[in-house]
């Protein structure tokens, strides 16, 4: 049974057991624009929250996604090497970054459930 | 004169070749060259022993020839693709498209200076060495700096040199280990924050105040013996002058810090104020903004970089030195404390000739003149438009290039790029846009002293009558902007996401 | 002043509408506020400019006007009439980088066919815009290299020109990285391969060498590929792709040379234009703009500035490099003049320079005092004089004839100060070639 839960900056990590796999949010990938390509970080990668954990390129700009958790890169979606528009079509679906090995679950109570996280985006 | 559209091209239907009139389709060199074609007649040579090792290339080369006509004809017909400043008004801020004077591409294309090898006997180009010192005392005169060092070859090549020198001096001060921090302003132009990152400086931003400027109260809270530089543009890339410039500069000096100017918005000031009166260390010059030299679609540039007394020990080899009657270029550093070099041979020694007869044409008159205008366009589009269009700090005088932001296009559906793309079809270059990222939607003016008051009035009215469609609700106008050029709207994305860099046989 | 338009009426009404008395109130926040006089000329006639740049310009010994054979990484070549007047056209000559394609595609469809003839003359599969030269484009490479194999460490040839030595070691020493460069290799013999670790990003190595020895890189390729590392080739004699085998066939990684020698005169050392080309793999690696193909809403092909992200104006502090201009008109050159040659032409002219070459060669050997050092060359080799090579060139300089780069001007201590670097292109007659030797026997 996962569970997912967001930042405000609209990142998001879906979790189960010690396992989190995270992305973008819809509200993201539609403020980042036609994404051209993603670099993502290496498997073995560890990361503490609030790091950059990849890279996201559309035509007019580089962002950084910051990891919402710390934890061990255990899995990395290549699929958005070849068609990094996943990001834009399925953001919370086939257009995953990356799939972590969960350091410390107490991070996720700082997170927003999924209802905070749509009032957040109500109030932008 | 505005009042109404002049033609509407509704009724206008296909062409068997794709032509429309004077703008040509024109496929690509390998779609309509062949291998054994060659413009260029040379004889065989008669038989000899060639002495290649067996290097020699088996494979083909690919490359297709034309004939002469054939390929006036080809890049004739690209050309006319084209904008251009002798074509019409570029308000490009920040890259100053002034004029282009012909007389400098004669003077550049003199044998004495065009047909001379950079490493012939220094005896045999006296001439030109002659014209580099020359050149010097033009930028040292106008800066009033201590040295330049001329063989940076672009704006952002200069930065690096210059960086390079205060690191150096700071390596000659033994703090190298401690001064690693670069200042940069939020509104910085992208080469600012690359150059420091590739020196390994760590970049931290200073903030501007709600005016556009940087208040020295800002920098205070930031220099300390972590500072290696701050760099600063000024005017800067707002087109505000920074009035807090000899503060801040002081107090960077006194902190042990070096201060970095970008000179790329030097034609607001050049003949009537000089940087080395605010306390700049090193500023970096373009040739290619400032002083005319032709940007050619996107270069060579130039970016020879003023120094003062402080870090003039470690501008990079060659330098230039005089010893009586005769001049001569020290290529190497043995015996000086500079810091290295940073391209092969000596600079660009084209643009230079460009910018000496540039500079011998205006004179100190006629530079602080350019200066003048320069700034009295740019102020005269601000009043002409400050009750259309909005500016993220307020209607304030401007140097030589106006800022406004997209906030007064909210809710028009017309984004800065819309609007951009509509005045192409009016046949305007569009001004610079979405920099300086410090204003949403940025729209950068810089007209420059070479327009008519006839073209800024007609450019002005332009922007009037466009701006007014937007807010009359006529977005799609904007959306499908432009309709007359070559090309429409092109999709950058697919050129992302599925990058064709060249030509190859097969491709369709 | 004839290039400002605004008349005094003109400033008037504009003072006016921005409301100001006097200019000097625009120019309040400066410190000092407004200098004043500064002490230079006032402006001059367009006469007055000519006559005053002619005569620096007269001071100076023209390549046409003197047997030629001074090489050493810039190399005097006949450029057809036609490439100077188109480069002069007003469309190609005052328009700004393609950032608006919509009104640009006439530089971008030319920058898409320079790029595709560069990495067809290289064997690359890839190539870039162009950079500055080929010196600041073969450091560009190095600090590449260092990206991608995420090592900072750069071997250097004997047989680089020693100005790319110097500017690729300023940066290597500024950034922090290390970086080692070999003796100058005259005769070709340094072994390379032996000093090929894992430490290493790369082995810059050029071809002809600074010497005049065509290299093969073969050999080298598979040594740094054995241990991870890049081969980044270098070129100072674009021409000489016309006959040899291609940097790419040799399995470089990372090709970069100058392109001066097609299309662009000698200008004392600059503008030139740096070539640069790899494979499709280091594309996001790859400093430099780039143009590629697409379509526009109507579905018609076209050309636009693309991957911009990794370069400055987006990326910043984290761009691949800090680039903003290219050698636009200068690649402009190179490419116009490349089609006008076409394979056959190109192919032609290199096989009348290394003929040329081989014929000097021939008439030096017979000469005494004088020792033609290369087993192989393209057009240019190194001679080993009796004495001092610098004053043999002064020597021969005051007589007319310019004979050459002393080594010693480039590698001053190093000990070579009895070799002298002869190149010949199509340029020379055998009248040249004649005066040359005739010079040189008196002088020596």
């Amino acid at each position: 049974m996962s569970t997912t839960h967001f930042t405000t900056d609209h990142e998001y990590v879906r979790v189960d057991g010690d396992s989190g796999v995270v992305g973008v949010t819809d509200y993201a990938q539609a403020q980042l624009g036609d994404i051209v390509f993603i670099e993502l970080p290496p498997v073995g990668k560890k990361i503490r929250k609030g790091e950059p954990l990849a890279t996201v390129e559309s035509v007019k700009a580089a962002s950084e996604l910051f990891s919402p958790v710390s934890g061990e890169v255990v899995e990395v979606n290549s699929a958005l090497e070849k068609t990094p528009a996943q990001v834009n079509e399925d953001p919370l679906g086939g257009g995953w970054f990356v799939k972590l090995r969960l350091a410390d679950a107490g991070e996720l109570t700082g997170l927003l459930d999924e209802a905070a996280y749509e009032t957040h985006v109500q109030s932008l | 004169m505005l009042d109404q559209p002049k033609r509407d091209l509704a009724d206008a239907p296909a062409t068997f070749t794709g032509n429309r009139g004077l703008d040509a389709e024109e496929l690509l060199l390998f779609e309509i060259g062949r291998a054994e074609t060659s413009g260029v007649d040379i004889d065989e040579p008669s038989p000899f022993e060639s002495c290649l090792d067996g290097l020699e290339r088996k494979q083909p080369i690919g490359l297709p020839g034309l004939s002469e006509p054939e390929t006036l004809r080809h890049y004739v017909r690209l050309s006319r693709k084209n904008y251009s400043i002798d074509g019409g008004l570029y308000p490009l801020g920040s890259c100053t498209m002034k004029h282009n004077p012909r007389l400098n591409e004669k003077m550049a294309r003199l044998e004495g200076f065009a047909d001379i090898h950079p490493l012939q006997p220094q005896s045999t180009v006296q001439g030109a060495l002659e014209a580099m010192e020359q050149l010097t005392h033009w930028l040292l005169t106008l800066t009033n700096m201590e040295a330049v060092a001329l063989s940076p070859k672009a704006g952002a090549h200069g930065e690096i040199c210059g960086l390079m020198a205060i690191k150096s001096a700071i390596a000659a001060r033994g703090e190298s280990e401690t001064r690693k921090t670069v200042l940069v302003p939020q509104s910085a132009h992208g080469t600012n924050p690359a150059s420091a990152a590739l020196l390994g400086f760590e970049v931290r931003a200073v903030p501007a105040g709600p005016d556009g400027v940087v208040h020295a109260e800002a920098v205070e809270a930031l220099v300390g013996p972590d500072v290696a530089a701050i760099m600063l543009t000024n005017p800067n890339t707002c087109g505000l002058f920074e009035r807090d410039v000899a503060k801040i500069a002081k107090l960077v000096r006194d902190a042990g810090g070096y201060f970095y100017c970008d000179g790329a918005n030097f034609n607001a000031i050049a003949g009537v104020a000089r940087p080395g009166d605010f306390g700049v260390d090193a500023m970096h010059i373009n040739l290619h903004k400032t002083f005319s030299t032709p940007h050619g679609g996107g270069g060579p540039g130039a970016g020879p970089v003023v120094l003062s007394a402080r870090l003039a020990p470690f501008a990079p080899a060659p330098l230039l030195i005089r010893t009586g009657e005769v001049l001569r270029l020290k290529e190497d550093a043995e015996g000086t404390q500079a810091f290295g070099r940073i391209t092969a041979f000596h600079g660009q020694m084209g643009m230079f000739v460009r910018a000496l007869a540039y500079m011998l044409a205006h004179g100190g008159d006629g530079l602080a003149q350019a200066s003048r205008d320069a700034v009295l366009s740019a102020n005269y589009v601000r009043v002409s438009l400050r009750d259309l269009m909005s500016s993220p700090f307020g209607d304030r005088k401007c140097m030589h290039e106006v800022l406004f932001d997209d906030a007064w296009l909210a809710g028009t559906g017309v984004s800065t790029l819309d609007f951009a793309k509509a005045m192409i079809d009016e046949g305007f270059h569009p001004m610079t846009i979405y920099f300086p990222l410090v204003a949403h939607g940025a729209m950068l003016i810089e007209p420059t002293e070479s327009e008519s008051k006839a073209s800024l009035d007609q450019f002005i009215g332009t922007l009037r009558r466009l701006g007014e469609r937007a807010l009359e609700g006529d977005a799609a106008l904007f959306h499908g902007a432009p309709r007359y050029t070559p090309r429409r709207r092109l999709d950058e994305t697919q050129a992302a996401r599925k990058p064709v860099l060249r030509w190859s046989k097969g491709a369709a | 002043m004839r290039y400002h338009p605004l008349t005094e009426s003109d400033r008037e009404a504009m003072r006016a509408a921005v409301g100001v008395a006097d200019m000097a109130e625009l120019f309040a926040e400066a410190p000092g506020g407004v200098y004043g006089e500064f002490d230079l000329p006032r402006g001059k006639s367009e006469l007055d400019v000519e006559r005053h740049l002619a005569r620096l310009a007269a001071k100076n010994l023209s390549a046409g006007r003197a047997p030629f054979f001074v090489g050493a990484g810039a190399y005097k070549h006949h450029v057809p009439a036609s490439v100077d007047h188109l480069i002069q056209r007003s469309e190609f000559l005052t328009s700004y980088t393609p950032y608006q394609p919509e009104i640009s595609q006439g530089t971008l469809q030319v920058l898409f066919e320079f790029q595709t003839q560069v990495a067809m003359l290289t064997g690359m599969e890839i190539a870039n815009a162009s950079m500055y030269d080929g010196s600041t484009g073969c450091a560009e490479a190095m600090l590449m290299a260092h990206r991608i194999t995420r090592r900072r460490k750069a071997l250097l040839s004997g047989g680089l020109h020693p100005h790319y030595g110097e500017v690729a070691r300023t940066v290597a020493r500024l950034a922090g990285d290390e970086i080692v460069t070999l003796a100058p290799d005259v005769l070709a013999s340094e072994d390379l391969i032996a000093q090929i670790d894992d430490s290493l990003s790369c082995v810059i190595v050029q071809t002809p060498d600074f010497f005049g020895n065509p290299r093969d890189l073969r050999p080298i390729a598979d040594a740094c590929h054995r241990h991870g590392a890049l081969l980044v080739a270098v070129f100072t004699e674009a021409v000489s792709l016309g006959l040899l085998m291609s940097p790419g066939e040799m399995g470089a990684d990372i090709v970069v040379g100058e392109g001066q020698s097609i299309g662009n005169s000698l200008n004392f050392g600059g503008p030139y234009v740096g070539l640069f080309a790899t494979r499709h793999e280091f594309l996001r690696q790859m400093p430099g703009r780039l143009c590629g193909e697409t379509v526009d809403v109507e579905g018609r092909r076209g050309y636009v500035l693309t991957l911009s992200t990794r370069e400055q104006h987006i990326r910043r502090d984290k761009a691949t490099s800090n680039i903003c201009t290219n050698s636009g008109l200068c690649a402009l050159a190179f490419s116009i003049h490349m089609t006008l040659l076409g394979e056959a032409g190109l192919r032609r002219l290199a096989r009348v320079n290394h003929a040329n070459a081989v014929a000097l060669k021939d008439m030096l050997a017979r000469l005494n005092g004088v020792e033609v050092l290369n087993r192989s060359f393209f057009n240019e080799f190194t001679l080993r004089v009796k004495g001092d090579a610098a004053e043999l060139v002064e020597k021969l300089a005051a007589r007319g004839v310019l004979a050459g780069v002393p080594v010693s001007r480039l590698l001053p201590g190093a000990g070579l100060d009895d070799l002298l670097l002869v190149a010949s292109t199509e340029m020379n007659t055998n009248e040249d070639r004649a005066a040359l030797v005739a010079q040189l026997k008196e002088a020596l």
